[in-house]
């Protein structure tokens, strides 16, 4: 029944832009993990989500990150449409993804499209880990594929976001070969000569952490975000013994030389545009330079 | 290590049983009972072929598993010629769990990279059961790209429950090296000819698996999770791995089915292990038909539809407008 109502063939549509500004229903206050300080959340909401008394960074949805990223007004979002089939006829798969679109207002578990960065024209994914965790199926990976092919045809960076659980398990083989899909739209652009840039937030993981997110030109990450390739879980059982509390996190990477730079979010824009700047040919300084 | 025994095969192996026990009854009295054993051994041929031509998943599954089943090195010293085994990744140290070098097949130069299982507990632990550490990976990276210098295609054996879950393994970038495979894969200028011959296991297994055409054994398998691990998550209860096993769909008829491999390598009646040397002849067959299709092709088109091979992978739907609407 619900099949009859979805057409396989290609259509995009346009969705009414306010459906993109609804907010989730949640409640007044939101207290914070790491240090159980209590605040309005929609106080919270203000300061970016992050926790004014420790830092702590709360997850933010997709559409939330795409406007404290980037200018106000300059995103335009590609392939909203495309929503997941069910390749393995899985059990309640499609009735699950539907339960997700309708509590967050999303299609899948990443928005994708274009906009700028203090002025500078970039390609840009973003995750959202309330939708299936997150996680990689086909959608996923063929809105990265899709938005690395702009960015190729339009000579942009690409920026990605990711927030993600691993690989999507209901879909099989089909959710494991997008790693493969979206590394080997990486290496296109990496041909190209184009920048990008991969900024790894709260969680990163499996199947995720070990394609895309992991290949940037430069990895970012938010300060706190667990990024790992085996499940903490699955190591201790392998292990046994107990895991350190940061191991796999941001600042667990970038003591080991995984990541370039743990980065703030309230300096996560700031950082994201120098970096566009310095990768500009026209505004990076270097004719300026060689010309004297 | 005795060979395992697995509860499928248990009237098989009854009636082999059987039959012996006729056989020697005979020689020792001295009684014609080879009408009867003729029989017998009818029988057992309809009931091989009722058992081992309806495997289920779960079945497949511990075929593939096997304690016997070949691994990468004894196909390597059956199919292919000069295999000298090169070692280490220039960077930490020379993981066992991965294997590679230079050989010949059918007189081309050629370069073959697998992940090595061992088949007993001391070979196991030297292999760490055959899930690498990231210097396996970047083992076999350094000599896909050393293939790619020297224009040799590539031959991968994929056999691996998954990548080495582990501090180190995680400290030294497991993911990175995972996903630097990918991409490097993604963009080699020379054919590169990937075969699942026993647990193809998530992302571990694919870091040697992006290639030009994949192919798997027929009770091979290859999946995002392990059964177990997705009963666990599924259903809270990892005993149900055979009903994951089918839900999932991880064999390689599933996987031909669905299109997400180029083929499957037929096996020997009742596994690859009940007759290696056949086995390792029909993965030759295989590697000869492809190569041929694949070599001579222009480097900039081989990678070109490499990457339209994966980036064809995938089912989507699109919402439609009536949905929009309401
Ligand atoms: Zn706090």
């Amino acid at each position: 029944m619900i099949r009859d109502l979805f057409s396989k063939k290609k259509k995009y549509a346009t969705i009414p832009s306010e459906e993109a500004k609804q907010e989730v229903p949640e409640g007044l206050m939101t207290k914070c993990p790491k240090c159980k300080t209590i605040m309005y959340t929609k106080e919270l909401r203000k300061i970016n989500m992050v926790c004014n008394s420790c830092g702590h960074h709360h997850s933010l949805t997709a559409y939330e990150r795409i406007n404290l990223t980037l200018d106000e007004n300059s995103f335009e979002e590609f392939e909203k449409d495309m929503i997941a089939m069910d390749p393995l006829e899985f059990p309640s798969y499609l009735e699950k993804s539907k339960i997700d679109r309708e509590k967050t207002k999303l299609n899948e578990a990443i928005v994708t499209g274009t906009g700028t960065i203090s002025g500078y024209p970039t390609v840009i994914g973003v995750m959202d880990a309330r939708f299936r965790m997150g996680s990689m199926g086909s959608v996923v990976g063929e809105k990265i594929a899709i938005a690395i092919e702009r960015a190729i045809e339009t000579n942009k960076p690409f920026i990605l976001f990711s927030a993600s659980g691993g690989a999507r398990m209901q879909e099989g083989v089909f959710s494991l070969m997008q790693m493969a899909k979206t590394s080997a739209a990486l290496n296109q652009l990496h041909e190209k000569g184009l920048l990008f840039i991969s900024v790894m937030t709260h969680p990163t993981t499996g199947g995720v952490s070990a394609s895309f997110a992991s290949l940037g030109d430069i990895n970012l990450a938010e300060p706190g975000a667990l990024i790992g390739f085996a499940g903490r879980r699955i190591i201790e059982q392998t292990i046994r013994q107990k895991l350190p509390d940061d191991f796999q996190t941001a600042e667990f990477l970038l003591e080991h030389g995984q990541l370039d730079k743990v980065v703030s979010r309230n300096e996560m824009r700031s950082t994201l545009g120098k970096m566009l700047q310095l990768h500009y040919p026209q505004v990076n300084g270097r004719e300026g330079y060689l010309n004297g | 290590m005795a060979e395992q025994q697995l509860s499928f095969e248990k009237p098989i192996v009854e009636l082999k049983n059987k039959i012996s026990e006729l056989k020697a009854f005979t020689a020792e009295k001295e009684i014609d009972l080879s009408g009867e054993i003729e029989k017998l051994e009818e029988r057992l041929e309809q009931l091989e072929k009722d058992i081992y031509g309806n495997l289920n998943p779960w079945e497949r599954v511990q075929i593939a598993r096997h304690n016997k089943r070949p691994t990468t090195l004894d196909y390597i010293k059956r199919i292919f010629t000069d295999f000298i085994e090169l070692h280490g990744d220039r960077l930490y140290g020379d993981d066992q769990a991965i294997v590679g070098g230079i050989a010949r097949f059918e007189g081309l130069p050629v370069t073959i990279i697998g992940h090595q299982r061992g088949k007993d507990t001391k070979e196991n632990i030297k292999r760490n059961f055959g899930m690498p550490h990231p210097e396996g990976y970047r083992k076999a990276l350094r000599l896909m790209k050393q293939a790619d210098k020297f224009n040799r295609p590539i031959i991968c054996f994929i056999d691996t429950k998954g990548a080495d879950p582990g501090i180190e393994s995680e400290e030294r970038g497991q993911s990175e090296a995972i996903a630097r495979n990918l991409i490097e894969m993604s963009g080699l200028r020379v054919p590169v000819v990937c075969i699942v011959i026993g647990e193809g296991g998530s992302g571990g297994a694919l870091a040697l698996g992006v290639g030009d055409r994949i192919f798997m054994l027929e009770n091979s398998t290859y999946s995002v999770i392990s059964p177990e691990g997705a009963a666990a998550l599924l259903w809270k209860d990892s005993s149900l791995a055979k009903r994951a096993a089918e839900t999932m769909k991880i064999t390689a008829p599933d996987l031909l089915e669905l299109g997400l491999i180029d083929g499957m390598v037929q096996e020997v009646r009742g596994g690859a292990h009940r007759d290696v040397d056949q086995q390792a002849h029909e993965i030759a067959e295989t590697l000869s038909q492809s190569l041929q299709e694949l070599v001579g092709i222009e480097p900039e088109t081989l990678v070109k539809k490499r990457y339209e091979k994966f980036k064809n992978i995938g089912e989507i739907n699109h919402v439609s407008d009536i949905i929009v609407m309401k």
